[in-house]
């Protein structure tokens, strides 16, 4: 009998763990809505049409030594490269044997490049930069490659008015017919066919301290 | 794209592993994932984990028993369109030019028997 009258109280505790686990502050910070400010700090993308495109400004003749400090050792006075880093303007052509892909060539908006500079560059420290010094390099590099005058000045109205050379060079080209067949899933190929060609082994590539370490072990 | 194991995070002896990976397409969101252990002979489904959305990393996991024998990686994703990931040879085929970009084509993991990883190409 003793175990029907504690049954209620069993029922209570329980009922009363909920509630205390409801009321319990969400840990790890997980599932939050994130505030104005937090979003606005991610919300940094440029779009074609210079969506996004911040308030300021920067001239082609404020960008000499600001391009030579955080630019120069990496993609070259004039914008020709150096060692294996790209290479953003130049004399190439996208045609040909070895396309030279420039922001020149390339690039089919100057708003883009702006994009990029304030998401990436300088490599080794991204985000840095004010958007005042991001004009300043994007109407730079856009006269390296030729494309505005001496006299541009990079801001919000002017960027998305800068015709790119390759504008219509992206001819969309559906690949479905290439692979509408079923993807086989049993015995697709002879096992006396699969071979390694090209290996990465003793080649040097991988680094080996990048990243977290897994922890993902066997059991 | 498997990513792990891969070089920087090999295999540590047989065992049991979750194999991971990201898939991404740009014309819509990943329907499916398959994954293959031995050099595209035979696949099967991974399991997909959302957010599944429109041209957005689409994450993919599946349980591998690794016998400790020397296997050969490979995923391929699918697409709500119907385009799938196509293997290299293909790839090749349909390559514009010769710096290898626009390559999108399946990559191989070569697993060797001491775990280790290697970007390999099959022929």
């Amino acid at each position: 009998m003793s175990s029907w009258r504690s049954l209620p109280i069993a029922a209570a505790a329980s009922l009363a763990t909920v509630c205390a686990m409801a009321a319990e502050p969400p840990r790890y910070g997980l599932g939050t809505t994130p505030t104005a400010g937090q979003i606005k700090g991610w919300a940094i993308a440029v779009r074609p049409d210079g969506q996004g495109l911040p308030p300021g400004g920067g001239s082609v003749k404020d960008g000499d030594d600001l391009y030579a400090s955080v630019c120069a050792s990496c993609h070259g006075t004039f914008g020709e490269g150096a060692g294996r880093y790209p290479r953003i303007a130049g004399e190439g052509k996208l045609t040909g044997e070895r396309p030279e892909q420039t922001v020149g060539t390339y690039w089919p908006y100057a708003t883009t490049l702006f994009d990029y500079i304030k998401r990436a560059m300088p490599f080794s420290s991204p985000h840095m930069l004010p958007a005042d010094q991001v004009y300043t390099l994007t109407a730079y590099v856009l006269n390296l490659n030729g494309i505005v005058d001496e006299t541009f000045v990079a801001d919000r109205e002017t960027l998305p008015k800068v015709k790119m050379p390759n504008r219509d060079g992206f001819i969309w080209t559906d690949p479905r017919p290439d692979t509408r067949n079923t993807a086989c899933m049993a015995n697709c190929l002879q096992a006396a066919d699969v071979k390694v060609a090209q290996t990465a082994e003793g080649k040097n590539l991988t680094p080996r301290t990048t990243g977290p370490l897994d922890t993902a072990m066997p059991q | 794209m498997i990513t792990f194991p891969c070089p920087e995070m090999p295999a540590e002896g047989p065992g049991v592993y979750e194999i991971r990976g990201l898939a991404w397409s740009g014309l819509g969101s990943i329907k499916q994932v398959d994954i293959s252990l031995d050099g595209g002979i035979n696949w099967a489904h991974a399991r997909l984990h959302g957010p599944v959305l429109p041209k957005a990393l689409t994450k993919f996991t599946m349980e591998w028993r690794w016998d400790g024998k020397p296997a050969l990686l490979q995923s391929r994703a699918i697409d709500e369109t119907g385009v799938r990931a196509a293997d290299h040879r293909r790839a090749a085929c349909r390559a514009r030019d010769k710096r290898r970009l626009h390559n999108n084509s399946i990559q191989t993991w070569q697993v060797k028997s001491d775990g280790s990883v290697f970007n390999v190409q099959l022929a």
